[in-house]
C-alpha cells in the first residue's frame, strides 16, 4: 500500500517535470521580478549597491552582469544541493557558495576588465552581503528545481538591473552630463543656443553625483511604478 | 547518515570547503598572468597619463607597451638622491616597485623611491614624473607628478584613490582637478621648498588670485583635499635631494655644454 502510493506520488512528480520549458507559471518566475515583486523598488533590498556604483553607466553595468552572474549561479548551486544542504548550517553554506561565485566574478574583472574593476573593486567584494541574492536562495532555491531556480535567479538579476540602470541614466545624465562618457548636455545646449542664438547653459548638478541623487531618483521609480500597478504596501 | 547529525555536518562542510578552495585556487591561477598584466598595463598608463593623454599613446596594451618603452626610462632613487640598482642580490625594477609598501615604511631612509624620465622622440628629458603616496579620507590615495627638467614647475599631474567619496573626494580623480597643479611651482623664490597646496572651499578665489603655490579646492572634500597637500608635501621632501642633484647635473651640463661651445 505504502509503496503504491510512493509510485503514484513519483508519477506526479514525473508528470509536472515535464512543464513547458517556458510554461505560464515559468514565464511569471522571470516577469515578476520585473515589476510586481522587483527586488530593489518592492522588496526594497540590495539598495546600498544601488547607491554606491550608480553614478556613472558603465560601472553600473559591470555591477548589473556580476549580480546577475551571482544570482544565477548561486541560484542554480544551492537549488542542485537543496536535497543535501543540513538544514542547521543552510545560511553559511548558501553564503560560501556566494562568496565563492562574487571572489570568482571578481578576479576574472580584474584580468579582463581592469578599468572598470578598479571602480566597482569594492562594491564587488560587498555582492555577497546583497540580500537580493541571499533573499532568493533562502526563499527560493532551497525549495524548487534547478531550471526554475535558474529563470527566477535571471528574473530578479534583471528586474535588479533594470532598476539600477535606469537611476545610473539619469544621474550621469544629470550629474556629469555625460551618458557612457560621452558628453550629452553641452552639445545639446550648444545646439539649442545655436539655434535661438541664446547662451543658455546647464551646469551639471552635484546632488546626482552623490549617493543621495539614487535616493530621490528610486524614489521617483516607486511612485511612477506604484501609479501604474496599484501596489500598495499590507500592514 | 541522518542529514541532520553532527557527523554529516562536519563532512559536508569539510567537503564543501575543499571544493570552494579547489574552485577558487583554479581561478586564481588561470587569471593570475592576465592580472599581471593588467596591473603592469595600468601602472604604464598612470605613469604616462601625467604627461599626455591618453588617447595620443593609443588603445591597445600593445600601442601603450610599445609607446612607453620608447618614452619612460626608469629609475630608482633613495633618500639622499642617490640611484639604487640593487636591493639585497635582486635588482630594482622601478616599475614594481610597491609605492604603497614604501609609503609604508617607518624609516626614510629606507624608502625606494621611483623616478620616471620623460624622453622626447629625440631622447631628451622633458620631464621627470615621480609617484606620490598618502592618506585619504576612507583610504589611501596615490598620483604621479610630472616636473619639467627645471625641476621646479609642475607639467601634469595624475591622481587616484581607493574609496573618496563619489562627486566630493573622488573628484580629484578629474581631469578637471588635475589640471589645476599644471604649471604650479613646488620651489619658492627664495628656492625652498613650498610644496602646492589646495585650498579649503571651492570657487570662493579668483583663479588669478591664487598663488603658483596654490590651488583651487574641492566643495565638500576638505579632508581629501588636506590628504593631498600632505601627500605632495612629504614625497616632494623626499625628493627633495634627487631634485637639487639633477638640478645641479643639469646646470654642470649647460656650462660644460657652453665650455664646449667657447672652446670651438
Amino acid at each position: 500500500m505504502a509503496t503504491e502510493t510512493a509510485t503514484s506520488m513519483e508519477a506526479t512528480v514525473v508528470k509536472k517535470k515535464s512543464e513547458d520549458l517556458f510554461s505560464k507559471r515559468r514565464r511569471r518566475l522571470v516577469a515578476d521580478p520585473l515589476d510586481d515583486s522587483n527586488p530593489i523598488t518592492v522588496q526594497v533590498l540590495g539598495i546600498c549597491s544601488a547607491l554606491a556604483v550608480t553614478a556613472k553607466i558603465a560601472p553600473t553595468l559591470v555591477m548589473a552582469i556580476a549580480v546577475m552572474v551571482v544570482i544565477i549561479g548561486a541560484n542554480v548551486i544551492v537549488s542542485l544541493l537543496r536535497n543535501v544542504i543540513p538544514g542547521r548550517i543552510r545560511i553559511i553554506v548558501q553564503l560560501g557558495i556566494v562568496a565563492m561565485l562574487v571572489i570568482l566574478v571578481d578576479q576574472v574583472l580584474r584580468a579582463y576588465f581592469y578599468d572598470l574593476a578598479k571602480i566597482v573593486g569594492v562594491y564587488v567584494g560587498l555582492i555577497i552581503t546583497n540580500c537580493i541574492i541571499m533573499g532568493r536562495l533562502e526563499a527560493f532555491a532551497m525549495g524548487n528545481k534547478p531550471y526554475d531556480s535558474l529563470l527566477d535567479g535571471f528574473g530578479s538579476g534583471i528586474g535588479y538591473a533594470w532598476v539600477i540602470l535606469v537611476v545610473a541614466f539619469f544621474r550621469e545624465l544629470f550629474g556629469s552630463g555625460t551618458l557612457l562618457d560621452i558628453p550629452i548636455i553641452v552639445p545639446i545646449t550648444d545646439f539649442i543656443n545655436g539655434i535661438l542664438g541664446t547662451s543658455l547653459s546647464l551646469p551639471n548638478n552635484g546632488l546626482m553625483t552623490n549617493p543621495v541623487g539614487a535616493f530621490i531618483v528610486i524614489g521617483v521609480i516607486i511612485w511612477i511604478q506604484r501609479y501604474f500597478n496599484g501596489y500598495v504596501e499590507d500592514h | 547518515m541522518s542529514k541532520e547529525s553532527n557527523a554529516y555536518i562536519l563532512t559536508f562542510s569539510i567537503a564543501m570547503i575543499l571544493v570552494i578552495a579547489v574552485v577558487l585556487g583554479l581561478v586564481k591561477e588561470f587569471t593570475k598572468e592576465a592580472q599581471k598584466q593588467a596591473v603592469e598595463l595600468d601602472t604604464q598608463k598612470q605613469i604616462l597619463s601625467a604627461i599626455v593623454p591618453l588617447s595620443e599613446v593609443g588603445e591597445t596594451g600593445e600601442e601603450v607597451n610599445a609607446y612607453y618603452a620608447k618614452h619612460i626610462e626608469s629609475i630608482a632613487v633613495d633618500v639622499n638622491g642617490d640611484e639604487k640598482k640593487m636591493k639585497g642580490n635582486e635588482p630594482i625594477i622601478p616599475e614594481k616597485v610597491s609605492i604603497r609598501k614604501e609609503f609604508k615604511k617607518k624609516e626614510k631612509s629606507e624608502k625606494i623611491l621611483p623616478v620616471f624620465k620623460f624622453k622626447d622622440d629625440a631622447g631628451k628629458v622633458t620631464a621627470y614624473i615621480l609617484p606620490v603616496y598618502g592618506n585619504g579620507l576612507w583610504d589611501n590615495i596615490w598620483g604621479y607628478i610630472a616636473l619639467e627638467p627645471d625641476m621646479k614647475t609642475v607639467k601634469g599631474a595624475v591622481f587616484d584613490h581607493q574609496g573618496e567619496t563619489p562627486g566630493l573626494g573622488a573628484r580629484i580623480a578629474d581631469t578637471e582637478v588635475e589640471n589645476r597643479y599644471k604649471g604650479k611651482a613646488i620651489y619658492n623664490a627664495k628656492g625652498e621648498l613650498a610644496s602646492i597646496e589646495m585650498i579649503k572651499g571651492e570657487g570662493n578665489v579668483e583663479p588669478g588670485a591664487l598663488t603658483e603655490h596654490e590651488v583651487d579646492g574641492l566643495s565638500g572634500a576638505t579632508i581629501t583635499a588636506r590628504g593631498v597637500n600632505d601627500m605632495l608635501d612629504k614625497y616632494f621632501a623626499l625628493y627633495e635631494n634627487y631634485i637639487q642633484k639633477v638640478k645641479k647635473s643639469s646646470a654642470n651640463n649647460t656650462t660644460t655644454l657652453e665650455n664646449v661651445a667657447l672652446a670651438k
